[in-house]
């Protein structure tokens, strides 16, 4: 597949990887934190780490949208799923993810609730239109990758004068999360972040563009290098991350310059300005409350939220008081050195954030196996 | 979760709609949040959206930059 295939070539692999091992061969370590769970997954599917010299340590960050909702957000979703009403449509991720209590979407549809796996916000209209005499809710999660599809489809329904049609909005932020790993609390008490820069987002980017990064670049003396999500990305970022600490530089750059431009997709961020705002404050699973690191839908679209239509009380789950997916977030902690991690805490029963979803950071180490031939 | 698959232009539809070939398989997929898209052009598609147009030339300066530091790696530089 072109745009795919030749960013995955194995002989320029290696030679990339040599070309890391002597940029980084100063007698310092490197800990880079990919902050996108689909940064993490390449990773770990291609066996970047054991490509890489033991000086340079990838640290896997929270962006997996499915990892980081809350335990009562999804439980606030299997309750709109159980009204007789409801078809609640759901992005095929989300489903198996645990609520309170050992429920799930995937069990609630299997007591006989109407859940319904879709591709796009586009099905979840089609599946309104077709239902007229139902409840359509599209339960909306990700970062600004979906949030714009989710913008574009609400419009849509008021142009279709859908009334049928609303959105549960879970959408996030993720300038919001990088500021919070920075500089949250846990952080402070141990003096610096153990983190030398930031492998920034591939297709988050592509819509908000690089220039939000400049301020972590130049605030927090990090360097960021925006990447794709292929190996050959991943490996010509983590490169120029070496090259920009043995310079003492701390800059944005962009490696995903086929996609990725400063100001980002101006069309899809008008969309989302026009139909969302930002929420005072919102939690996320292993960072706690993080302030204005969420969307709401605005008064002008209150029709299609679902929140207010259904009347959904904020709800608040409970986390297993072992998990260590705060500290593993934050790069202070490694998958293994969670007492859960691999014993309670699997894929077929995450107890914690990161085991959530195959982009998760123990989830990763679990099923690519670098603990198992330790 | 955000990933997203590069996708050729085959065909205009109406209501912001386009044709795109993933790798062999023809999906119809919206335009709404890109603006002049025309057929031929490689789109990321992301939930059934094209999020942005793929730079053929950028994509070429990359790879290129990959093979300079790659052979740099292999001991030529």
């Amino acid at each position: 597949m072109k745009y795919v295939d030749e960013f995955r070539d194995g002989t320029l692999a290696r030679g990339l990887a040599e070309s890391i091992r002597r940029a980084a061969d100063t007698g310092r370590d490197y800990a880079f934190m990919e902050f996108c769970g689909g940064h993490t997954h390449a990773i770990f599917r291609y066996g970047i780490p054991a490509l890489l010299p033991d000086s340079v340590r990838m640290v896997h960050g929270p962006g997996c949208p499915v990892c980081v909702l809350p335990i009562g957000r999804i439980d606030m979703a299997i309750e709109l799923a159980a009204r007789p009403e409801v078809i609640l449509c759901s992005y095929g991720d989300m489903l198996r993810v645990p609520g309170s209590q050992r429920t799930s979407l995937i069990k609630a549809k299997a007591a006989g609730a109407d859940v319904r796996m879709v591709y796009s916000c586009l099905d979840a209209l089609k599946i309104a239109q077709e239902n007229p005499d139902r409840e359509v809710v599209f339960f909306a999660i990700g970062f600004e990758t979906t949030t714009p599809p989710t913008a574009a489809a609400i419009r849509q329904a008021g142009t279709l004068g859908l009334e049928n049609f609303s959105v549960f909005c879970n959408h996030v932020l993720t300038p919001a999360a990088i500021g919070n790993i920075l500089e949250s609390p846990q952080v402070r008490e141990l003096g610096s972040v153990p983190l030398d820069g930031f492998v920034g987002p591939a297709h988050v980017s592509t819509v908000i563009g690089s220039q939000p990064y400049e301020y972590f670049a130049e605030e927090y003396r990090k360097p960021v290098v925006i990447a794709g999500f292929e190996p050959l990305d991943v490996l010509q970022a983590i490169r120029m991350l070496v090259d920009q600490v043995n310079r003492g530089e701390a800059r944005v750059e962009n490696e995903f310059s086929r996609a990725v431009t400063r100001d980002g997709n101006p069309k899809a961020k008008a969309l989302v300005a026009e139909v969302f705002e930002m929420r005072r404050v919102f939690e996320w699973r292993g960072l706690g409350e993080v302030p204005y690191s969420a969307l709401r839908i605005k008064q002008a679209y209150a029709a299609f939220d679902a929140e207010r239509r259904f009347d959904l009380e904020p709800r608040k789950g409970r986390e297993n008081p072992a998990c260590e997916c705060p500290a593993i977030l934050r790069g202070l902690k490694q998958p293994q050195e969670c007492k859960l991690f691999a014993k309670a805490c699997t894929p077929e029963n995450p107890l914690g954030s990161c085991m959530v979803s195959s982009e998760g950071a123990c989830a990763a180490h679990y099923t690519y196996g670098r603990h198992r031939a330790a | 979760m955000c990933l997203a698959i590069p996708a050729q232009v085959e065909a205009l539809l109406d209501d912001d709609m386009a044709r795109v070939n993933l790798g062999g398989v023809s999906k119809e997929i919206s335009l709404a949040l890109v603006d002049g898209v025309g057929v031929g052009d490689y789109v990321i598609v992301h939930v059934g959206y094209a999020l942005n147009r793929i730079d053929a030339q950028e994509a070429e300066r990359t790879l290129a930059l990959f093979a300079e530091m790659a052979a740099a790696g292999e001991g030529s530089a």
